[in-house]
């Protein structure tokens, strides 16, 4: 691979590992406050899943001449992450946490599988075998988006509230690379406006089926700058928090 | 003492999955590859059924030591996803290795978890359809939690994966 080939792939990789990272480690903060144990449940599997999941993203970082993946994951400062600032936003209550999940997961799992082609061997492998365990978090995000969109008229508000706010937040996660021009011609991703286009047809059909509406496209305003490691303030309190075991002793063996 | 690929495979039955300890690697499909080079030195690939999979260091290891307990003197374990893990890797022996631990087995998929494999779940205590999903996900990656309207017991799933 060229140099440029080798930056882009770098940069794709990060940003995919970084919200894997940074969304596994939102779900994880509510092992212990799930409204029911079944919920408890789920977002403390799918924690595991996706930080397990940037783990072999990680791997590849490092085949290609980046850190070892605990430094990686555990001792860089929120100032070089590369995750969408959607992310990094605090769970606030199960409402928003649902729709950032099925929002985040749909996108996540039209990404997975248009890598699967992806003419970067390593990360088409990964991709393989993640597009199938990604098919049970977005069927978690369908039954509970569904079915607190049509419960009664406290969950349709409280679910259409959610939408509203993560709209602008979701969109972010399309942000173009510096390198997008490269990872198109190179076949190594088919690039955000395709993943966006995608997603929209995807989310459209089970939004209707929870009663639920987009915002108008007059008021869509993504919010970007995560890629390019712009953050709110909520990440630099979730890396201290994510990585305070870790950096009691970088050196320790585990 | 000179070992075929054949008695590998055979020796490394009695290496048992460390969460579900009825059934053996091999039955689970994680054991994907063993070869034998000129040297004598043995080769064992395996794959994790999912990439979060917590256990997959110490599987290895565990390999490793089988194989180093039957006299094999150079051995190398490696974890790949050359040949991605689904749930119909799974042995006949071992599908039913997982019902005598009291989970109900994952269904034969066709490549797509389709609604009718998600809602087509028998009770692997008293065989009754009358169950339903409490929720896909479980105490582990590989499991859902199911409840039977009949025998009125909990049980979990080894899901399907593609």
């Amino acid at each position: 691979m060229s140099d440029k080939t080798v930056a882009a792939t770098i940069d794709l990789l990060y940003k995919i590992a970084d919200d894997l990272l940074i969304i596994g480690h939102r779900n994880s903060e509510w092992t212990g406050l799930g409204p029911i144990l079944e919920e408890d449940i789920s977002f403390s599997s799918m924690a595991q899943d996706k930080i397990g999941q940037s783990q072999g993203v990680f791997t590849i970082l490092h085949q290609l001449g980046e850190p070892e993946m605990d430094t990686n994951a555990f001792h860089r400062s929120a100032e070089s992450f590369h995750n969408a600032q959607f992310v990094e936003l605090p769970n606030g209550e199960y409402d928003f946490s649902l729709m950032r999940h099925f929002l985040y997961d749909h996108a996540d799992q039209i990404r997975f599988e248009m890598l699967a082609n992806s003419s970067f061997e390593p990360i088409a492998k990964l991709a393989r075998k993640i597009k199938g365990e990604i098919k049970y978090h977005v069927y978690h995000a369908n039954v509970w988006v569904v079915k607190l969109g049509t419960a009664n008229k406290e969950s349709h508000e409280r679910m259409q509230t959610a939408l509203n706010i993560c709209w602008n937040y979701a969109l972010g996660m399309f942000e173009e690379s510096n390198y997008e021009k490269t990872l198109i011609n190179e076949e190594i991703f088919v690039g955000e406006n395709e993943l966006k286009k995608k997603w929209l047809e995807n989310i459209t059909p089970f939004l209707e089926k929870a009663s639920l509406k987009i915002p108008s496209e007059s008021t869509w305003k993504p919010v970007y700058g995560g890629r390019n490691c712009n953050h709110t303030g909520h990440l630099k309190p979730l890396v201290l928090e994510m990585s305070e075991v870790f950096n009691i002793d970088p050196d320790a063996e585990w | 003492m000179t070992f075929t690929e054949q008695q590998i495979w055979q020796a490394l039955e009695a290496v048992k999955d460390p969460e579900i300890p009825t059934i053996s690697m091999v039955d689970m499909g994680i054991i994907t590859k063993v070869e034998i080079d000129t040297n004598g030195k043995v080769f064992v690939e395996m794959t994790p059924t999912f990439v979060g999979c917590p256990a997959i260091k110490m599987m290895e290891q565990m390999v490793y030591d089988r194989l180093v307990e039957i006299g094999i003197k150079n051995v190398s374990v490696k974890t790949t996803l050359d040949t991605p893990w689904d749930s119909n890797k799974i042995s006949e022996r071992g599908l039913l290795c997982l019902k005598k631990h009291g989970l109900a087995p994952p269904p034969k998929h066709n490549g797509e978890i389709t609604d009718e494999l998600l809602e087509n779940i028998i009770c692997p205590f008293c065989g009754s359809k009358n169950v339903e999903m409490k929720s896909p996900f479980g105490p582990t990656l590989c499991r859902s939690l199911h409840y039977c309207n009949n025998c009125l017991q909990a049980f979990e799933q080894f899901k399907p994966i593609v």
